[in-house]
């Protein structure tokens, strides 16, 4: 017996000493053969074609992968990607995009405009994004002329730009997108291996400039302590979307960078529930949520507060004056609620998705808030897909805290959702006015009345108390010290072509 | 004969009923289709691709469907990832028995040595230590120790980097390494508990006559002990070890998320959270069947060290 406990001690001994000695640190090795690894919080989904690509954390993968005839930048201007220019004519409704020379696919395939025209249809066929699909419905007319491809829609639309920024040119005579996606961009897709990791390598062909590491593996922490010991350990050299709590515990091996996350966190109202429907009621709550406490015991103090649906990304539209409409006032909360006849409070039940940490404390910090105005909140957690059921397609809920994005650069892609009737308009918000504005901002050309009419949209959230706005979160990237070059976007993408050793 | 034949319909009817319930369970908490198209899905996208996975079709069907289908040795394709399901867990199913293996041999070499050292020196210091020790080991839940080993091991003694699994196809002296510091955390709560139950269970034989008899005959107590009282000792110890085999398999759903290891744990809880029927159901029957089957080798080693049990 005595000699099975020295043995199993004694291997034990070897194989620790073993693993611990003679080798270079994994984060060595990667900077040694200039490649990097990115910690991701879940796996993308089974078809990486861009024409179905639903969730935001594919995007943001794929964004390195592929391009549109132009792109979004770091400041949210669209520049010429795989087009060199455009010429809009025909008050808006033509658009003559004259492709880029010599640009090739990542199975050395050269772009023609067969290629660009195929994708337009395309996406216009069978893209599974809702803002997407409308927009291209409005495509009369996409063809080839020489090397240059001619759009004509119905309708002038002034954010077709943003459009054509996120419809991602692909080889027409390509077959499988699904599995082995082929794009333009600085990186080529190489492989995956289901929940453990993707793998992107250079693309020595690109024709811009090219990206600076040479692979880059993104590998998958379901759970946020996987996710920090693998930095803390060195198994990994950036992670975006962490938490103040998070990045306050890392080592000086890391540069914290702070960004916003291009959402807009709100308590979202069932307008059409019980005293919710008053819209007295939406604003005693409004004035009895105090937003800079609840940023100081969430993140730290981190993080822009918000006044409506859109965010500050969005320079254009973003009304910074709409974040100060309700002061903190607890006094005339409780007045509001006893106009409104609801002098001893009223149950109101917060309806949060459990993964998102940073919505649960968030509504924790709400509801006790509220409580002080008399409204006896509660905190209910539920499952990802039970929330996305019940409450963002059932609508079977009082209230619930969660962060609205855009899909792309287009104030409508906040704004149409609020459109009485849309199956997408989570808080029932039913407002005539609206409706017209919104309406008339996306058929129309002219492009400060539209920023007026969004402006107006904006105020009008605001002003019947659609939602208690709260903030767009900090967004905290963690990323080895000897990297550099990374820039955040005011979308949800991670650019990585610009990322390099220093 | 009869015996094991009435065993085995006991584990069918049991798989049977167990595959059942968890389907049905499914339908209540929604499909997988709003998780694979998002929140801007057109309608028309939503309702193609339930028709294509089959989801517009009633539970009953469905279910009898996929049952025809794995009595032939046919796990389905996977929702998410619309891989065959065989291939998502072949890899995946190894890593975690790999792992509850590793648990499991540690804790059996690791227990019974101590257990008999401690009852050996019964109300001396070691044993004293040994208590103290194993009540404290006890009273810490395994995900805690995982932390805490990564914490120490990890991040300050370097021994291995968190996050940086390697396949035992590539390298299987690194795969190994790694996968014994998540084996330690499993086995560690298991060895405390084995390692009381067994020094119990062997003062309470060395209190029996049979053992006085030993003495008479001029045996010494250290040889009494090992030469009669230790196995009738064990008998309570096995079956425990076996519960154990079961729960450690259990067990590393949770050591698996923390270490990053992928494996089959690791896929349930994410399967479960994104609708992927196919895949649960798959790892639910495996589960199943490895209790079952590690619930019959200890009634059979029970059998070896107790030839009354064999009648």
């Amino acid at each position: 017996m005595k000699r099975i406990a020295a043995l199993a001690l004694s291997l034990l001994t070897a194989v620790s000493l073993l693993a611990g000695c003679g080798q270079k640190s994994p984060a060595d090795q990667r900077k040694a053969k200039n490649e990097i690894a990115v910690g991701i919080a879940q796996d993308l989904g089974s078809s990486l074609d861009p024409r179905s690509l639903a969730s935001a954390g594919a995007r943001e993968v794929l964004f390195n992968v592929f391009e549109g005839l132009y792109k979004p930048t770091s400041s949210g201007d669209f520049v010429p990607a795989l087009a060199t220019d455009c010429q809009v004519t025909d008050e808006g409704k033509t658009y003559t995009f004259t492709l880029r020379e010599g640009v090739k696919f990542h199975n050395g395939k050269a772009m023609t405009a067969d290629d660009v025209v195929f994708t337009f249809k395309s996406y216009a066929e069978s893209s599974t994004d809702s803002n997407l699909k409308a927009a291209l419905g409005a495509m009369a007319d996409v063809k080839a002329d020489g090397n240059k491809v001619v759009v004509t829609l119905t309708e002038a639309n002034s954010d077709f730009m943003a459009y054509v920024a996120s419809i991602h040119v692909i080889p027409s005579d390509y077959a499988e997108q699904e599995t082995k996606p082929v794009g333009t961009g600085p990186f080529r897709y190489e492989s995956r291996s289901v929940q453990e990791s993707i793998v992107l390598v250079r693309n020595d062909d690109y024709y811009g400039t090219k990206a600076k590491v040479s692979k880059v593996t993104y590998k998958i922490y379901e759970t946020g302590t996987a996710l920090v010991t693998a930095l803390a350990g060195g198994a990994v050299d950036i992670v975006a979307h962490m938490t103040e709590q998070q990045v306050k515990g890392l080592s000086k091996d890391y540069t914290v960078l702070e960004g916003t996350m291009n959402l807009v966190q709100a308590l979202y109202l069932n307008n059409a529930e019980g005293p919710l429907a008053d819209v007295r009621v939406r604003q005693a709550l409004c004035y009895a949520v105090d937003v800079q406490n609840m940023l100081d015991l969430t993140a730290g103090g981190h993080g822009t507060r918000v006044g409506s649906s859109i965010y500050p990304a969005f320079k254009k539209y973003f009304d910074a004056s709409l974040a100060d409409a309700y002061p903190h006032d607890v006094a005339k909360a409780k007045d509001l609620l006893k106009q409104a006849g609801y002098e001893n409070g009223f149950d109101l039940v917060i309806t949060v998705p459990g993964n998102y940490t940073n919505h649960v404390d968030t509504a924790v910090v709400l509801a006790s808030q509220l409580k002080e105005a008399g409204v006896n909140a509660t905190v209910q957690e539920v499952e990802w897909n039970t929330w996305l059921k019940d409450v963002y397609q059932g609508k079977k809920y009082q209230a619930t805290v969660v962060g609205f994005d855009a899909s792309m650069l287009t104030a409508g892609a906040m704004l149409n959702r609020f459109v009485s009737g849309s199956s997408k308009n989570i808080s029932n918000f039913a407002s005539a006015e609206y409706d017209a504005l919104i309406a008339e901002a996306s058929s129309i050309t002219d492009d400060a009345r539209r920023t007026e009419c969004y402006r107006a949209a904006e105020k009008i959230l605001s002003d019947e108390a659609a939602n208690v706005y709260l903030q767009d979160m900090a967004d905290f990237v963690a990323i080895r010290s000897t990297l550099d070059g990374y820039h955040f976007y005011p979308l949800y993408v991670m650019d990585l072509s610009t990322v390099g050793y220093k | 004969m009869r015996y094991v034949l009435k065993k085995l319909a006991v584990m069918l009817a049991t798989l049977l009923v167990l595959s059942f319930l968890s389907f049905a369970a499914f339908e209540m908490i929604g499909d997988p289709v709003t998780t694979i198209l998002g929140t801007n899905a057109t309608p028309e996208a939503v309702a193609e691709l339930r028709a294509e996975l089959g989801l517009d079709r009633s539970l009953f069907v469905r279910y009898f469907e996929w049952l025809g289908r794995f009595v032939t040795g046919d796990f389905g394709t996977s929702y998410i990832y619309r891989l065959p399901v065989k291939g998502m867990l072949g890899e995946k199913l190894v890593n975690t028995l790999v792992l509850t293996l590793m648990g499991f041999a540690l804790a059996v070499v690791i227990s019974i040595p101590l257990g008999v050292v401690s009852a050996r020196n019964e109300g001396r210091w070691l044993d004293r230590f040994l208590t103290v020790f194993n009540q404290i080991v006890m009273a810490i839940p395994s995900f805690f120790v995982a932390i805490l080993l990564m914490v120490v091991f990890g991040l300050v003694l370097r021994l291995f980097t968190p996050g940086t699994f390697v396949s035992y196809k590539d390298s299987p002296g690194a795969f190994l390494i790694y996968m014994l510091f998540p084996a330690i955390s499993i086995a560690l709560p298991r060895v405390a508990m084995t390692e009381k139950m067994l020094r119990t269970s062997i003062l309470e034989e060395m209190q029996k006559n049979y053992v006085r008899t030993a003495y008479a005959r001029g045996m010494s107590r250290r040889t009494a002990m090992k030469a009669h009282a230790l196995k009738n000792a064990m008998l309570p110890v096995i079956t425990f070890l076996a519960v154990g085999a079961a729960e450690m398999l259990a067990g590393s759903i949770v050591i698996e998320q923390i270490f990053s290891v992928p494996g089959i744990g690791r896929l349930l809880m994410v399967s479960i959270g994104q609708r992927d029927v196919p895949v649960v159901e798959a790892i639910i029957m495996i589960l199943a069947v490895w209790v079952m089957l590690v619930h019959f080798i200890s009634e059979i080693l029970s059998e070896a060290f107790d030839p009354r049990m064999r009648s």
